[in-house]
């Protein structure tokens, strides 16, 4: 009771070009759809009595993982699995109808979480000292104030100990009163065994309650541990977005368009950032990592080249290289063979920043000759700061600095300096 | 259909049961004579078309010198059509007026249509009731054959149903669905000869009589009424397919659609 296991979660949403695409699709017509995925690949696993806060910002599927893992949303790829009766709290209340009264929708929602009638009846009292709203519970829903709503909603929600509790953010409409008492009663479930997930933006209440912390970035799940380290790594991802928000506006103003062209002879399936077995879209800088490519091969080619380029927000050109340059000739790649190109970086010495990857198929030294595949922005990834000496701009070099006072004028020797500064190494 | 959507639905049957009740209760609420008003409108529905068509429809009907001969084939038509346009009406809208309850919680959305066909089988039940109330007043009670009509309305509720689940689920998507149903289901009635005999309908409109599956059915339940015998069971096989078409394809489009829906509303 009380386990969460998923495996592989992800939700994509279908985007059609034209409103009767979808139609044409119902009658047979082919995939008509572009996929938009809002979560990809999700896996983690909870142990019962584990609570777990989620962080990231708006739009990082956090909400729909949550929505997910509460059964009102069908996930697109993957499975999950929940031991035990779940109640969630999604979004603002649980579905409460407005016009009738507080007592009626708390029975109705009784009914819908399974608790039987007489239970209800019983638990009444506590669902009402609890959410204090006094007589409000005899009015119409719709003549709450949001807090009210909130706090009848959670009431009921946990009326019952349920054995996963799922929170997203509800609890922060309420005033900081109901805010605690809530806490306090999150906190005894957990300490009977409710395992509980929980999005908030709210760092404290993540250290405090949770044991665990999963940071989510553009739909993926980019952290997963101590709630110190990984709210440590949010916020500095924070401060370096700050810092690009400007330039990324900037670029935004001037149309960002993803530009794709080539005559297709071979195909990039997918580029992915790679650090410690894991895609990713964060990585701390000099940490090891590397660029991945999935190409699929579509005619017969005499060879092929495939080249990455590396970019800051402003489009210059940071680093690139192919596999022509690094001496890795692909010869003679047949029709329907498939090929993943690793490019790894030992240490990706990036400035703190966002960047994004170009990734190109072509044959000999450059795309003149014969262009397959190029594709402009494949990826944007982010480079955080790490525990190492502070820099800037677009790379980070090994450097070791160190002072040495200058003799009086005239009497330098500069064999000496070189010493020095190898001393302080 | 799989079996575990259907037990899933029996898990929430206790949900069931109360939003049947909240459905009756809510449509009269803050009403003073609250569920007299469900009787009122089918009542004055029947009033009107009786004061504005039985001297007219008279001639229509031979052999039925009763001078309330021409309310109870009204009668007898009209309950069955506003029990169909009710189920077919607010099964099209379903999903979409409860977008904010699928969002939020984890309910089996067929729970939804069977909810509407439960409370629109209610308000029936309880019309049904004083339309057999009237007829024992005037002595008219068809007696035991009054139980063929149970098997007329299930299939009845069948056709409904099969036709509401398939246009609901589309409606999702495509809210003009709901609009374009509204209109469909006015001219629907006047195309079933409700009102009206058969006898009435002028030749062009014979072969859209031919084609209409409520028809049958309709006149079914005013021969059963008129006459006081169980009529002949051949008429209905045609509806009886449709109903078993309309359902396999309701159903199909929910299988198909109803995992997206959470994401369009």
């Amino acid at each position: 009771m009380g386990h969460l296991r998923a495996r592989g979660l992800g939700k994509a949403y279908k985007r059609y070009a034209h409103k009767w695409d979808r139609v044409a699709e119902w009658v047979g017509r082919g995939v008509r759809h572009e996929q938009n995925w809002v979560l990809r690949d999700v896996s983690f696993e909870l142990e019962p009595g584990e609570a777990v806060g989620l962080v990231g910002a708006n739009g990082a599927g956090k909400s729909t993982l949550l929505k997910i893992l509460a059964g009102t949303v069908r996930p697109t790829a993957g499975t999950y699995e929940i031991g035990g009766r779940v109640a969630a709290l999604l979004e603002l209340g649980i579905g409460f109808h407005p016009e009738f009264t507080g007592r009626q929708n708390v029975r109705m929602a009784a009914h819908i979480m399974g608790i039987a009638p007489e239970r209800i009846e019983r638990l009444m009292g506590d669902i009402e000292a609890f959410a204090e709203i006094g007589d409000y519970i005899d009015q119409p829903v719709r003549t709450y104030s949001s807090g009210m709503h909130v706090r009848l909603a959670f009431s009921v929600a946990t009326a019952v100990r349920p054995d996963v509790l799922i929170v997203d953010e509800a609890l922060s409409v309420g005033d900081t009163y109901f805010q605690h008492k809530s806490f306090d009663r999150i906190r005894e479930f957990r300490d009977e065994g409710t395992t509980l997930l929980f999005v908030s933006h709210n760092p404290g209440a993540v250290k405090t309650l949770c044991g665990r912390a999963l940071l989510f970035e553009q739909g993926l799940l980019v952290r997963d541990g101590a709630p110190d380290a990984v709210l440590d790594y949010y916020n500095a991802l924070i401060a370096a977005r700050e810092a690009e928000y400007g330039i990324t506006q900037n670029e935004r103003a001037q149309g960002r368009s993803v530009t794709r062209s080539g005559t297709q002879e071979a195909v990039i399936e997918r580029v992915s950032l790679v650090a410690d077995g894991r895609r990713v879209v964060v990585v701390p800088t000099c940490s090891r990592a590397s660029v991945e490519i999935e190409v699929e091969i579509r005619a017969d080619l005499p060879d092929l080249t495939a080249g990455i380029m590396i970019r800051d927000p402003l489009g210059n050109e940071v680093y690139g290289t192919n596999t022509f340059y690094q001496e890795q000739p692909c010869i003679a790649p047949r029709a329907r063979e498939r090929f993943i190109v690793r490019f790894e970086f030992p240490t990706l010495a990036l400035g703190v920043g966002s960047y994004s990857l170009t990734a190109a198929l072509h044959s000999r030294e450059s795309h003149v000759t014969a262009n397959y595949d190029w594709w402009d922005r494949a990826l944007v990834f982010q480079v955080t700061p790490a525990s190492r000496p502070l820099s800037t701009g677009v790379c980070n070099l090994e450097v070791a600095a160190g002072w040495q006072r200058s003799p009086s004028a005239g009497s330098g020797a500069p064999g000496r300096t070189r010493a020095a500064l190898a001393d302080s190494r | 259909m799989r079996a575990d959507v259907w037990r899933n639905c029996w898990r929430f049957r206790g949900f069931i049961a109360a939003s049947v009740k909240r459905d009756f209760s809510s449509r009269y609420l803050g009403t003073q004579l609250g569920w007299l008003w469900a009787i009122a409108q089918p009542l004055a529905l029947i009033l009107i078309y009786t004061l504005v068509f039985a001297e007219i429809m008279k001639p229509a009907l031979p052999g039925h010198e009763s001078k309330f001969a021409y309310s109870i084939y009204l009668c007898a038509g009209i309950l069955l059509w506003q029990l169909f346009s009710e189920l077919v009406g607010r099964s099209v809208g379903v999903f979409v007026q409860n977008a904010s309850l699928l969002k939020k919680v984890s309910v089996p959305k067929l729970s939804l249509p069977v909810i509407v066909a439960l409370s629109g089988l209610s308000t029936f039940g309880v019309v049904a009731a004083l339309f057999l109330g009237f007829l024992a007043i005037i002595s008219a009670l068809p007696g035991l054959a009054l139980l063929a009509m149970v098997p007329v309305v299930v299939l009845l509720v069948a056709l409904a149903m099969g036709l509401g689940i398939f246009l609901g689920s589309i409606n999702v998507f495509y809210r003009d669905v709901e609009q374009s149903t509204a209109i469909v289901l006015q001219f629907w009635f006047w195309l079933t000869p409700i009102v009206y005999p058969v006898r009435a309908v002028p030749d062009f409109l014979e072969t859209a009589l031919a084609w209409n599956p409520l028809a049958p059915i309709v006149g079914f339940s005013q021969t059963l009424f008129l006459d006081g015998v169980v009529p002949d069971w051949a008429p209905l096989l045609y509806p009886t397919v449709v109903a078993t078409i309309l359902l396999a394809l309701g159903f199909a489009a929910f299988a198909r659609l109803g995992g997206e829906m959470v994401d369009e509303l």
